[in-house]
């Protein structure tokens, strides 16, 4: 009686319809005999065995990220291969964790083709150390030049390692590598998309 | 001068035959590991190992390759003897057991009959009980050595476990000696191959379904497989008995521990499911048709088969029971087999008896 009233009172406090109430009745002859459970206990395993395995086997799948997964940045070129960014320094100010250190040069007559605006950054770097991948940089950005992509930090051996250079960052030249600027490209396109 | 007349041949055939058995128990001892991790992982919907070779199949050279690149380590405070003896000891009680095990149907070479068998001694199994009891010497002297008080508790645990577990062992055996009226391995297995039955019908598991549950819970505890593996029980002595071994010590250690789950399998095989009795082929026939040899190997890969199928289920369930409580593994043992084996041997003996009147 006392504890049917008991489960009753459990019941009401059910946060989940997963729970089962226990089942504390004594064992009976063939549970006590162990050698039945053993064999139910067997039959689970056996079950496993068969079953699908859920391990992404990684360097060869990789899991699928969500559209707005913030990955390493890129810093991005317009369709003539010119890099967009004009070191406005916006990002760095943006950046919470101060992770991104810029200079600032002017553009030379015939630096026309290499950069969009009449000034850019000489030195970009990012410590991916430092950077916590909050995407503000990306939303700071006035002129669409840097990006957070879809790939995220290797491994290094060293901490100098991880501070990304400029070259390390620049997407590549849609003019003469049009395959690997696209593929660098798709993932923000489908990204902007989605926002 | 010709006191010392030797058959060199036979010898020669002893030898190789010896040497054959030992390659092939460090093989199978080798691709066992290779099942556990394999077994273990796809129970826990895992894949395991994968990426040595295709399958993962090269994943025991890798291990093996590197023990043996592992710094060796002897403690000071270890004695030094004994802890070099004890690995040696678990490794030589694993394979000699071996030597009484018939493999397969006697092969012909050059037109002399070589028989798959060391030694067809005509006390086979008491031979067997002498090797397997001294298995325990490997446990005991290498956690006492070692002079570490878990290895030192786990070695207690060992030797007692394996004192009790014997004489439940040894009682289903007597069981079997009693149907078989012979202690010489060939001649248990012999029996159980042909007869009125049919085939498979004679082989002793269906005179003797208790006897092999008794012997198999036992043989478990003999090997210090879960769930009687208190003696290197890893969350309560960190690995017991081999704490203190590293490099290819460590390696004999982990090695003797799966040909013994082998030479269990192979055991039981002989003793309970017929031996190399090959299931509703008559092998004499047989051998009329495709040569003796060939009816060797396959009497001999039908024994292999046997024993992979009991290592899969020593590691089927490994991985699905937990470990005993110490005093629960000594209720069972004293408790519960020994009176379970010794009705068993009575009523056996009974029935022999009665058969025989």
């Amino acid at each position: 009686m006392m504890t049917k009233y008991f489960l009753k009172s459990r019941m009401s406090l059910q946060l989940t319809n997963r729970a089962k109430p226990v089942d504390r009745r004594p064992m009976n002859w063939l549970e006590r005999l162990y050698l039945w459970n053993i064999a139910k206990g067997m039959a689970i395993t056996l079950k496993h065995f068969f079953s699908k395995k859920v391990t992404v086997q990684y360097p060869e799948q990789t899991r699928s990220f969500s559209k707005v997964f913030r990955g390493l940045h890129i810093l991005n070129r317009d369709e003539e291969g010119r890099e967009r960014c004009t070191a406005c320094g916006l990002c760095a100010v943006a950046c919470p964790a101060e992770a991104i250190t810029m200079e600032a040069a002017e553009r030379k007559e015939d630096e026309v083709h290499l950069y969009r605006e009449e000034k850019y950054a000489a030195r970009y770097e990012i410590n991916m150390l430092r950077c916590i991948f909050c995407g503000y940089c990306e939303e700071a950005c006035p002129k669409d030049a840097i990006y957070l992509s879809q790939t995220f930090t290797p491994a290094n051996y060293q901490r100098k390692g991880f501070i990304y250079k400029k070259e390390d960052l620049l997407i590549p030249n849609p003019l003469t590598d049009k395959e690997a600027y696209e593929k660098a490209l798709g993932t923000i396109k489908a990204k902007n998309q989605k926002v | 001068m010709f006191l010392l007349a030797i058959d060199w041949s036979l010898i020669l055939e002893k030898l190789i035959l010896i040497a054959l058995i030992i390659v092939l128990c460090m093989i199978v001892a080798m691709y066992a590991t290779y099942a556990e991790r394999k077994i273990a992982a796809f129970i826990q919907d895992r894949h395991g190992p994968n990426r040595a070779g295709p399958f993962g199949l090269l994943q025991p050279l890798a291990d093996g390759g590197k023990l043996f690149f592992k710094e060796e380590i002897i403690p000071l405070a270890s004695s030094k003897f004994l802890f070099v003896l004890g690995p040696m000891l678990a490794m030589i009680t694993a394979l000699i057991t071996s030597a009484v095990i018939p493999w397969g149907t006697s092969a012909m070479i050059a037109g002399k009959t070589v028989p798959l068998q060391v030694a067809d001694i005509n006390v086979g199994v008491l031979y067997i009980f002498a090797v397997v009891s001294m298995g325990v010497y490997g446990i005991m002297i290498g956690a006492w050595a070692s002079n570490n008080k878990f290895s030192l508790l786990a070695g207690i645990r060992g030797a007692s476990q394996m004192i009790s577990y014997e004489l439940a062992m040894g009682l289903s055996l007597i069981a079997i000696l009693m149907i078989s009226g012979s202690l010489q391995m060939s001649e248990i297995v012999n029996q159980q191959r042909g007869g009125a039955l049919g085939d498979f019908m004679s082989w002793n598991i269906w005179k003797q379904p208790l006897g092999f549950l008794i012997f198999f819970i036992c043989a478990l505890a003999e090997c210090n497989r879960t769930p009687f593996d208190l003696p290197e029980a890893e969350n309560e002595l960190n690995m017991g008995y081999h704490q203190e071994y590293s490099s290819m010590k460590l390696g004999f250690y982990l090695f003797a521990e799966y040909i013994n789950m082998f030479m269990s399998g192979v055991l039981m095989a002989t003793l309970f499911w017929g031996g190399y009795d090959i299931p509703f082929v008559n092998e004499s026939k047989l051998a009329e048709s495709i040569g003796h040899n060939w009816v060797a190997f396959l009497s001999f890969s039908m024994l292999m088969i046997k024993a992979c199928i009991s290592i899969f289920i020593f590691v089927w369930i490994r991985w699905t029971v937990p470990r005993f409580r110490f005093d629960q593994l000594m209720h069972l043992g004293w408790k519960r087999l020994v009176p379970l084996a010794l009705l068993n041997m009575l009523i056996t003996a009974a029935i022999v008896l009665w058969l025989n009147k």
